[in-house]
């Protein structure tokens, strides 16, 4: 049994080519995505444990908020310089040297614009002299407060050298300095995991990135000889006392890659979602490509059957089948996934981070594991119902002519919509209850049920679109086709409805949230005028609080207020918050008014809330809160007011006074309101003139605004659309499947038409017609689905503030079209082999 | 010879058909020489293997000769392109096979439209009703192939071939799978559209009786012409048939 299965496996190499490829590109996504990341976090590793090997241990303050590098540290916590004479006075110390560390130093490169990053830091540090890791490149280290030294990478890619007079935005305004030196690292590199560095003199540094002089944020030290690191770590902790975080240098090294890696471990879940996808339209692909195939042997099964094989061993045939197929297709799905994690993350490393010192690629258990998991179960998954399908074959069939009996769809129907049904509540629960694991099966879930759904729509839909083909012949002929199995078609089309649901269903979620907010901000904001930045890294752009003031005395100006923002810890939880510099002025250029208590100028220990932030903590005007900020000690805010979400930025708004100890300490917005009379033509030179030493922000109208503020969302759809792009490409290899083994099924039927005189051309474009048909049914299904998916999220998410139902009817007519070009496609092969096919070594094929 | 081509509506000059080369080569014809009268009904009988069906390939377009020239009414059909010999079919030749001669998807009259759809033609109504009435489908017009019996199925594969009335029809065992009833319907219909309409047909069979239908028999034998027959009864055609061996001998 096993022999003639195989053999009848090795005789058919096309079949198994074609629903092998969908597992391999199944298992390419997910094993790419672990090697990737693989890779990605032992280079960074390797970064950190050269950042720290010459730390025997490094001594810092305990930080007044926890919050990783990855999720927008902005003030690290300080150490007085005395400390540093403390720490080398502990017996066993060889060195101690206070370090200044902080991201937010940003040059602004020879054209004028800030240098980008969009990921690693922008440090701004304390020149402590060459080392081993750190080796000078040209000029020197800065000596005079006008001088700062630049990693090589980053003084490339501002296009700066040695002599050049540089601006950089620190904690203060834009400032000049001289360049006088570049360096790099040992082993030749130009950055560290393309951070930038720029390097001040200790008190430059510790003014400008600490605001504070004489402190630092970490203390490096160096054993004596003899002296193991982790015996020194514990006598520096005795001796300092508590409120320090001591470790040794590898202990920093495990914990700073620690945090990088939980950054990875996310980017790795989001691309396995992606993965499960893909796999998921897999799974119709090849659960399709086995029904045709059983259905194609009937006449052989049934002749098994009758020459004794049991129903078990029919089964097992066809499960050893897709074991064989499994296995193979996950061999070279992981040989492929390495190539393309290995490909992305020199991409990255090029491309990404300026510089990333790849370790080399390598091949992790998860990888393999996973691979060899999903690709053998995927298969054997979708096999498992064709192969119960065939151990129902009775033993006569071997003597009939091989007819698929139309089996009734009212069961399939039935359960279609029940399984339907229950996806919709598992979406309704999982909105409810805002679990994404629930909403993601929901959708899933729905998928299945649509998909069981879909023979039974297939009839009427399918001879509706196929009657746009019917004026010629080839078109009427694909067109009965493309009807003849409901079944076969429908799976087909559902494996693209997938994709195009999920983009369908984020488009109309996005556009919907982009609208809407846009409308909002539309109504909200009185302010004609904004200075604001695009934000592409962590850290958001800045600029000089001095413009607010200036801003303020351009003629035809009515009032003008700066908005600070920064996370903090409010009642125990990270959150965003905001300060104003005036809340009065903001209200006037807002045009808000409170809902409770007032909206005037706040003091010192006051704050105002929107309406559902103070609903969520309980508090109404007159109740306190406490707030740790990024500096400074925690301090207690009495509730002044609420106003209704939208009508001022932010949910938490606090005094001016506040700004001062955020991480963040220069305004990110500032909005300008006009005098009667005045035009935003008259006044938008003046105010951009005066942000032009803030290369971050520039000033602009509304509706630029606005547009700015809402470009993220647009750049989600484009990142969607590109990582389902795999789930489509599938399931168009599931088109040229069936058309193939739809082709090789009716060979005797193309004979018959050639010999009656078919052409050539009009055989391929009966082909055409038919996979064009079963692509934009697939199409239709999964517009109309995402549609209505993307309709449930927006009514699920009215209490969120998107109110706005928004269909993107363009770009789902775009999809229906690039389905149809996508049907053209996935013709070709097929086509080409029936036009090419022998007409008479047709009519005889058995 | 050219009063003669005139009257031919199909004709094999010297045909020699060898499948494969050198060793394992197979020479399925050798140097038959045929010409089929319009308007006559031609029987091709032969044992097993004779090269029957090869030969009606051949004349038919449907497979290209080794050595030698066929010609369908005046076309010279070896050297034609695909595009070629697919107008030819399509407009000159109909085809009735043994088995699966419809498609599943089309109807009784759409099946029987189908050549004509394709090249765009229109049936003569009054030429349809005939050939509809004489195959007896009216009623099952609408039917699709699954619906039909076999022998309603080969009636549909005649009237489909005579409708776009073809310079010559090839039929190859039309009967084969029918039972002697039915197969003495197709046969009556396929005669009668000769003898009244003029009709071309060249029919390969293993069956006396339907050769007896035939106007002219021609015998194969291990791919050579060896006797003919006209208008022969079926005792006539068995008795050929049991000294075919004899008649191999002596050619
Ligand atoms: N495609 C082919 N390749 C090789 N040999 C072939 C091919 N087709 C036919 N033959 C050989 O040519 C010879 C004639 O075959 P053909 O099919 O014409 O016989 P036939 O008279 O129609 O027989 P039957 O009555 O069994 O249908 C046979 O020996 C056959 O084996
Ligand atoms: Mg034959």
């Amino acid at each position: 049994m096993l022999r003639a299965t195989l053999k009848s496996l090795l005789a058919r190499k096309l079949r198994l080519v074609l629903s092998g490829l969908a597992v391999v590109l199944g298992v390419m996504f997910v094993s790419g995505s672990f090697v990737l990341t693989d890779t990605l976090s032992r280079s960074f590793d390797k970064v950190f444990g050269d950042v720290y090997a010459l730390t025997d241990v490094g001594v810092s303050a305990a930080p007044k908020l926890d919050v990783g590098e990855m999720d927008g540290e902005t003030a690290p916590a300080t150490l007085p310089a005395a400390v540093v004479e403390r720490v080398r006075a502990v017996p066993g110390v060889a060195s101690a040297t206070g370090l200044v560390a902080a991201d937010g130093a940003r040059v602004i490169g020879a054209d004028g614009k800030v240098l980008q990053s969009f990921g690693p830091p922008r440090l701004g540090e304390n020149w402590t002299g060459e080392n081993e890791l750190l080796q000078l490149r040209s000029g020197r280290g800065p000596q005079a407060d006008d001088e700062i030294a630049l990693n090589a990478d980053a003084a490339a890619r501002a296009g700066l050298a040695v002599g050049d007079s540089v601006g950089v935005l620190t904690l203060a305004p834009k400032q000049q300095f001289t360049l006088v030196g570049t360096f790099g690292y040992s082993g030749g590199r130009d950055s560290l995991g393309g951070s930038q560095e720029v390097m001040f003199t200790t008190p430059v540094a510790q003014r400008l990135m600490l605001g504070e002089p004489g402190v630092f944020t970490e203390i490096t030290v160096t054993a004596a000889d003899g002296v193991a690191p982790a015996e020194l770590r514990d006598d520096i902790a005795a001796a300092l006392g508590a409120g320090f975080q001591v470790r040794t240098g590898e202990q920093l090294a495990e914990d700073s890659a620690a945090g990088l890696q939980e950054g990875l471990s996310f980017f790795t879940r989001i691309l396995l979602g992606f993965a499960a996808v893909a796999l998921f339209v897999g799974i119709f692909l090849i659960l399709n490509t086995f029904s045709i195939i059983v259905a194609q042997r009937t006449r052989e099964l049934a002749l098994l059957r009758a020459l004794g094989a049991n129903r078990r061993q029919v089964i097992g045939s066809v499960l050893v089948e897709a074991l064989v197929i499994g296995f193979v297709a996950a061999i070279l799905g992981l040989a492929a996934g390495v190539g393309a994690g290995a490909a992305l993350a020199w991409a990255f490393g090029t491309f990404g981070a300026g510089g990333l010192q790849l370790a080399g690629v390598g091949l992790p258990m998860s990888a393999v594991v996973s691979a060899f998991a999903v690709g053998v179960v995927v298969t054997v998954v979708a096999a498992v119902l064709p192969a119960i399908r065939a151990s129902r074959i009775p033993p006569v069939a071997a003597l009939q002519e091989v007819a698929t009996p139309d089996r009734p769809l009212t069961a399939i129907s039935v359960a279609g919509a029940l399984v339907t049904a229950a996806g919709g509540a598992g979406l309704a629960l999982g909105m409810a209850q805002e679990s994404l694991t629930l909403l993601f099966g929901g959708v899933l879930t729905v998928f299945i049920g649509v998909a069981l759904l879909t023979p039974l729509v297939s009839r009427p839909v399918v001879g509706a679109l196929g009657r746009l083909f019917a004026w010629s012949v080839p078109g009427r002929l694909g067109r009965l086709n493309s009807g003849r199995n409901p079944r076969r078609t429908a799976i087909t089309a559902a494996a693209l409805m997938v994709g195009i649901a999920l983009v369908t269903g984020v488009t109309v979620v996005m556009d919907s949230a982009k609208s809407s907010l846009a409308a909002q901000a539309e109504d909200a904001i009185k302010a004609e005028v904004m200075i604001s930045g695009e934000q592409t890294g962590p850290r958001p752009p800045t600029f000089d609080a001095a413009v607010l003031e200036r801003a303020a005395a351009v003629p035809g100006v009515r009032a003008v207020a700066g908005v600070w923002n920064d996370v903090a810890e409010v009642g125990g939880e990270l959150q965003y918050v905001n300060a104003a510099d005036d809340l009065a002025r903001l209200a006037d250029v807002y045009g808000a008014t409170a809902a409770t208590g007032s909206l005037a100028t706040l003091r010192p220990d006051q704050a105002v809330l929107s309406t559902d932030e103070a609903a969520e903590r309980g508090l109404a005007v007159g109740a306190t809160m406490t707030v740790q900020l990024a500096k400074g000690e925690e301090r207690t805010y009495t509730v002044a007011g609420t106003y209704a979400d939208g009508d001022l930025p932010g949910s938490i708004l606090l005094p001016a006074a506040a700004a001062a100890d955020f991480g963040i300490a220069q305004p990110v917005l500032g909005f300008v309101r006009l005098a009667d009379g005045a035009t935003v033509a008259s006044v938008l030179p003046a105010v951009s003139a005066l942000v032009a030493d803030s290369p971050e922000v520039s000033a602009i109208d509304r509706s630029a605004f606005i547009e700015q503020q809402t470009a993220g969302f647009d750049q989600v759809i484009t990142m969607i659309q590109i990582l389902l792009g795999l789930a489509i490409l599938i399931a168009v290899l599931g088109v040229v499947n069936t058309l193939a083994l739809s082709v090789l099924e009716r060979t005797r039927e193309l004979g018959l038409l050639r010999a009656v005189g078919l052409g050539r051309a009009q055989t391929m474009r009966m082909i055409t017609v038919e996979a064009v048909v079963i692509a934009v049914f697939g199409a239709l299904l999964g517009v109309v689905v995402g549609a209505g998916l993307g309709w449930a999220m927006v009514e699920g998410l009215s209490s969120e503030g998107i109110d706005k139902l928004v269909l993107p009817w363009q770009q789902m007519g775009v999809y229906l079209g690039l389905a149809a070009l996508v049907g053209v496609v996935a013709a070709v092969v097929p086509s080409i082999r029936a036009a090419r096919l022998n007409v008479l070594g047709a009519i005889a094929h058995e | 010879m050219t009063a003669q081509s005139q009257a031919a509506a199909a004709r094999a000059d010297d045909v020699w058909k060898v499948y494969g080369t050198g060793e394992a080569g197979v020479t399925a014809l050798r140097g038959v020489s045929l010409s089929v009268g319009r308007g006559r009904f031609t029987a091709i009988m032969g044992p097993s293997g004779s090269g029957k069906s090869t030969l009606m390939h051949c004349l038919a377009g449907l497979d290209t000769v080794t050595r030698g020239e066929v010609f369908v009414g005046d076309t010279r059909v070896s050297g034609l392109g695909d595009k070629a010999l697919t107008r030819l079919r399509r407009d000159k030749i109909g085809f009735i096979f043994q088995q699966f001669n419809l498609l599943p998807t089309l109807t009784a009259e759409e099946n029987i439209r189908l050549p004509l759809d394709i090249a765009g033609r229109k049936a003569d109504p009054q030429w349809w009703d005939t050939v509809i009435a004489t195959v007896g489908l009216a009623d099952r017009l609408r039917h699709r192939p699954a619906q039909l019996s076999g022998g309603q199925q080969q009636r549909v594969a005649c009237a489909r071939a005579l409708v776009g009335r073809p310079e010559v029809i090839f039929a190859d065992e039309p009967t084969g799978n029918l039972d002697s009833r039915s197969g003495a319907e197709v046969l009556g219909f396929l005669r009668d559209s000769v003898r009244a309409h003029g009709q071309t047909i060249v029919m390969v069979t293993h069956d006396p009786v339907a050769a007896s239908y035939a106007d002219r028999v021609v015998f194969l034998a291990d791919g050579a012409l060896v006797s003919e027959l006209d208008d022969p009864t079926a005792e006539d055609v068995l008795d050929t048939m049991k000294h075919l061996d004899v008649l191999v001998g002596a050619a």
